[in-house]
């Protein structure tokens, strides 16, 4: 497969902060990646850098090949849709004009689609757009550019769960007839990891996890029951988190649910749940729910 | 998608086969694209195509070009022929597991098992 884009030995430091820390990682052309982390883990740095806002302190960035900095013809091929992306105050149809305009490969015909499907009122100026309005233009813009490398940096503030999901059908359906390199930022995991192929989890400025989602769904699994039992169970497994209550426990452990496994948590009369990739992307970088250097549960807060 | 820890494009194959075993998909009759599936289930196409193509690869699917994706002949039968290797491992042990652990004697078990009306 060919790299969309190549991101290698990449650092950002601004005024002696470091926001991106020898980030390495390829994104292959044609698939839909999640660029997944904490706030102020440094994914909109990366983002900017890959769309050429911005230039890495040290490092190469490589956008179909090229520097992306300042480079009209990556960018002609690149649609980065912005959290909170300003708009001049024209109206939803002006903006849309000039988008098309600026996208080589737009399909005006589905942009019109989207804003029916968006119920956008075309003919209303983005400052009397609803916070949620904003973003479902900003996502028609984004579908509708069918620009080889298109980037949404969590999209939807203000879009309700319909709209989202009205968003990711958008995205699969097209995505399947026009096939493209997608980036998908955002904290709502859950409900995209099936949507992802593959999956850069990035903190405090540095790569995490590169691979793909299916080599980390399913990585870890979580086995509730009595805690003498679950102990019993666990032996000599890798945990990577648990927690008790009294008699009770519950333990992460690293590894994929098989067959034999299942068979002994049923003799033992425990339950055995996957861990989802939201939880697995928390455990890995610091300091999250569930991460490795949260205190200890049940402290009072 | 149900998350049960296993690979989605193996639920999708599942989903699928379950499909054809039950009958509301025939030999023969061409099974929907990895596009559609992709959009029923939500999920990226490339891993629909990944469940779609392991059923291609157990000659249980098989594609015509340019025309789409058909259930072979005979696929029904050898799917039933693999789930029937597998029935005991996935139901009659963990029953009679359940029924020991119960006190449920074993005539007692084959009497439950034979008065159970199947309504399906």
């Amino acid at each position: 497969m060919t790299a969309a884009v190549q991101v290698s030995h990449v650092s950002r430091r601004f005024r002696g902060v470091v926001a991106v820390d020898d980030a390495s990682f390829t994104l292959e052309a044609g698939r839909i990646h999640g660029l997944l982390g904490r706030n102020g883990a440094g994914k909109t740095t990366v983002m900017r850098l890959v769309t050429g806002l911005d230039r890495p302190s040290s490092g190469a960035v490589e956008v179909f090949g090229s520097d992306p900095f300042e480079n009209e013809e990556v960018l002609s091929r690149t649609c980065f849709v912005k959290e909170s992306q300003s708009y001049p105050d024209l109206t939803v149809d002006r903006i849309l004009a000039s988008a098309r305009l600026l996208q080589p490969g737009w399909d005006d015909g589905f942009a019109q689609a989207l804003v029916a499907d968006f119920d956008l009122p075309r003919g209303r100026r983005v400052r009397k757009l609803s916070r949620g309005m904003r973003s479902a233009l900003g996502i028609v813009i984004g579908l509708a550019s069918r620009a080889p490398l298109t980037l949404f940096d969590e999209p939807y503030l203000g879009l309700d769960a319909p709209s989202r999901a009205l968003f990711y059908d958008r995205l699969i359906t097209d995505f399947a007839d026009h096939p493209r390199t997608v980036v998908l930022s955002t904290h709502l995991i859950d409900e995209v990891a099936n949507l992802l192929e593959r999956v850069v989890v990035v903190d405090h400025g540095r790569v995490v996890i590169d691979a793909e989602a299916e080599d980390v769904r399913g990585t870890a699994y979580t086995v509730v029951g009595p805690a003498g039992t679950v102990a019993q169970f666990v032996g000599r497994r890798e945990v990577m988190a648990r927690q008790d209550a009294g008699t009770y426990a519950s333990a992460t452990v690293r590894g994929r649910i098989d067959e034999p496994q299942r068979r002994l948590a049923d003799e033992l009369r425990l339950d055995l749940s996957p861990v989802s990739l939201q939880q697995l992307v928390a455990h890995a970088t610091s300091g999250g729910p569930d991460g490795p250097q949260r205190p200890t549960e049940g402290a009072d807060r | 998608m149900i998350d049960d820890g296993s690979p989605i494009f193996r639920q999708i194959a599942e989903r699928i086969a379950a499909q054809i075993l039950d009958g509301t998909l025939a030999e023969e009759a061409q099974v929907p694209s990895t596009n559609d599936f992709a959009a029923i289930h939500r999920i990226n196409p490339a891993t629909a195509a990944k469940g779609v193509n392991e059923l291609v690869d157990a000659g249980v699917l098989y594609k015509k070009r340019g025309i789409g994706m058909f259930v072979a002949t005979g696929a029904r039968d050898r799917l039933l022929a693999e789930r029937r290797a597998r029935f005991a491992a996935e139901y009659v042990e963990p029953l009679v597991r359940e029924a020991a652990r119960l006190g449920i004697r074993p005539d007692e078990l084959l009497r439950l098992v034979a008065e159970q009306e199947v309504t399906a």
